[in-house]
């Protein structure tokens, strides 16, 4: 069988294929009556719910909440009647499968696993990502588009939002899902996954392709400069921008959150430039130094 | 021969009756108030709600799904319950057992399994729809930030989960999840800078985590208990609080402008 058949139609995947249906579905809903309510907006018009009238929660609220759970519990149902739960063999220790791969909810940390070492992939980004979250609403000084979609009045919280969401985590499920197999080596749908195939990459460092050996003192220093223009640039270019073009955002932001809101987006931001330095340049490691290596 | 209203009529003022329904519906304003919160599972809901709450489009009920899909995980978790041991020389025929011994067996653990991964995809999808709306912003910062967590103890329900049958999937991912925690800096034997603590695989934070250096009878006893006990108790625990504060913070959020 064509193994990407093989791949989709694996109980467990299954679900990453409702995840995609159900995913792509509300996506397009949402900014639909994000783009609805902006004309609205533009015409000087009340958005969606804007004059909304009361209405008694029993029974509306109550039917609605009823048939939404009888429809859920029906399409459980038939899920559960129509596709049994995996069990594999049981569990042994010496036998390690090939890809051996986590629970497809955290396919998207192992794919970063190809471009960070684990104590970044595994344990300081996915902390950043839940600190990150939290602060969303502390950092976001924009009181519009408050309690309506609307893409018009928060243009680049919805970007780099949707950009985290939909790339950085959906996608890269999909791809550790659906693209990875042995090694976890990527194939394409239509290759058939081979156990014995070895990909040679002559994988280096960013010093050696200046010519420096990385582990050397003068490739730990250029690592170290590389390093740190990126988090000092990325941490002072956006201010001195603000300031020349608009001060007054600036002032609103405040010293803190703008420290954090920026420090939190170049760290996201690294994630497809490491990427990219890895698939693109086939460059390993930006710095390497006796403890660790980024 | 009574006819159907007279026997209605008579049930409805017997004691006992009287006694768990206080008083008749009668289809007013005061009753359809009365019947919200006189009623412990509906007064959850205020007694009325703006309309954008009725209609699907602004919040497609993913909140109110995700609350569901737990409610079925809970029941059928309990059930499962009933038919396993967690201990390696049971856990993987007890599974076994429930395909071939146990009545409905097979079809409980499909809801148990199906039902975790719908509950996933629902938060996820609850989430993108409460930043879309902005329903994060002032006054309702707070609530976001439970609804976070939240979403991390659905990860860590589901995660923990799936070592229990103990078979070749579980066993596997949980290894390869559980070696990251040995990469935490400071505290796990392969991260950056543990050897100043004197870290070594017997004393880290992967060692916790499996009671033990290895993925064995410890760890699986371990990931039994958070799955079961520990985490639904945090989680219920913040559902509580998150229900609670999205009536405090003033019901389904509406257009501030």
């Amino acid at each position: 069988m064509n193994p990407f058949i093989e791949i989709i139609t694996q109980p467990d995947n299954i679900a990453i294929v409702i995840m995609i249906f159900m995913v792509s579905f509300f996506m397009v809903w949402a900014f639909q009556q994000a783009f609805h309510n902006d004309r609205l907006l533009a015409a000087g018009l009340p958005v969606d719910g804007e004059n909304d009238k009361f209405v008694d929660t029993f029974k509306p609220l109550v039917r609605i909440e009823l048939i939404i759970a009888l429809v859920v519990m029906v399409g459980l149902t038939i899920w559960s009647i129509a596709v049994d739960a995996p069990l594999e063999e049981i569990a042994n220790p010496t036998l390690t499968p090939n890809p051996a791969k986590a629970p497809w909810y955290f396919l998207g940390l192992q794919e970063l696993l190809v471009y960070f070492d684990p104590w970044l992939a595994g344990v300081v980004l996915p902390s950043l990502i839940v600190v990150g979250l939290i602060a969303i609403p502390y950092i976001d000084i924009n009181p519009k588009g408050n309690g309506y979609y609307t893409f018009a009045e928060r243009k680049w919280s919805i970007i780099i939002f949707s950009f985290g969401f939909f790339v950085l985590w959906l996608l890269l499920i999909v791809i550790g899902v659906f693209f990875r197999g042995p090694g976890w080596l990527w194939y394409w749908p239509w290759q058939e996954w081979d156990h014995a195939r070895v990909v040679f990459e002559p994988f280096r460092d960013l010093s050696s392709v200046v010519g420096i050996d990385s582990r050397s003192l003068a490739g730990f220093i250029l690592g170290a400069v590389v390093t740190g223009a990126y988090m000092i640039g990325g941490m002072v270019w956006p201010y001195m921008y603000w300031k020349k073009n608009n001060p007054e955002f600036l002032t609103q932001l405040g010293m803190v959150r703008y420290i954090t809101t920026v420090f939190l987006f170049i760290t996201m931001m690294s994630i497809p430039i490491k990427m990219v330095l890895r698939l693109v340049f086939l460059i390993k490691y930006v710095w390497i130094t006796p403890w660790f290596s980024i | 021969m009574k006819s159907l209203p007279e026997i209605t009529n008579q049930v409805k003022k017997n004691l006992i009756w009287k006694s768990i329904f206080r008083r008749d519906y009668r289809n007013t304003v005061r009753d359809r108030a009365q019947a919200v919160f006189g009623n412990v599972f509906l007064h959850l809901h205020p007694v009325q709600v703006r309309e954008s709450a009725v209609k699907l489009r602004f919040t497609w009920g993913m909140g109110g799904i995700t609350f569901f899909a737990y409610l079925l995980l809970i029941i059928t978790g309990v059930v499962l319950m009933f038919y396993y041991h967690p201990s390696i020389d049971q856990a993987y025929t007890d599974i076994k057992d429930l395909e071939f011994q146990v009545p409905f067996g097979v079809i409980l653990r499909n809801l148990h399994r199906w039902g975790a991964h719908f509950m996933v995809i629902v938060v996820m999808i609850h989430m993108f729809r409460v930043f879309m709306t902005g329903s994060y912003k002032a006054p309702r910062q707070f609530n976001w930030g439970v609804g976070v967590i939240l979403l991390v103890l659905t990860f860590l329900l589901s995660f923990t989960g799936y070592l229990t049958p103990w078979d070749q999937l579980g066993f596997w991912a949980i290894t390869v999840g559980t070696n990251m925690g040995a990469a935490t800096p400071l505290l796990g034997y392969q991260g950056p800078f543990s050897e100043f603590l004197h870290i070594t695989p017997f004393n880290d934070v992967r060692f916790a985590l499996l009671g033990g250096a290895l993925v064995g009878g410890n760890a699986l006893l371990r990931s039994y208990i958070w799955h079961c006990i520990a985490i639904p108790l945090v989680a219920t625990i913040l559902m509580f609080v998150h229900f609670w504060r999205v009536r405090k913070d003033g019901g389904i959020s509406k257009p501030q402008k």
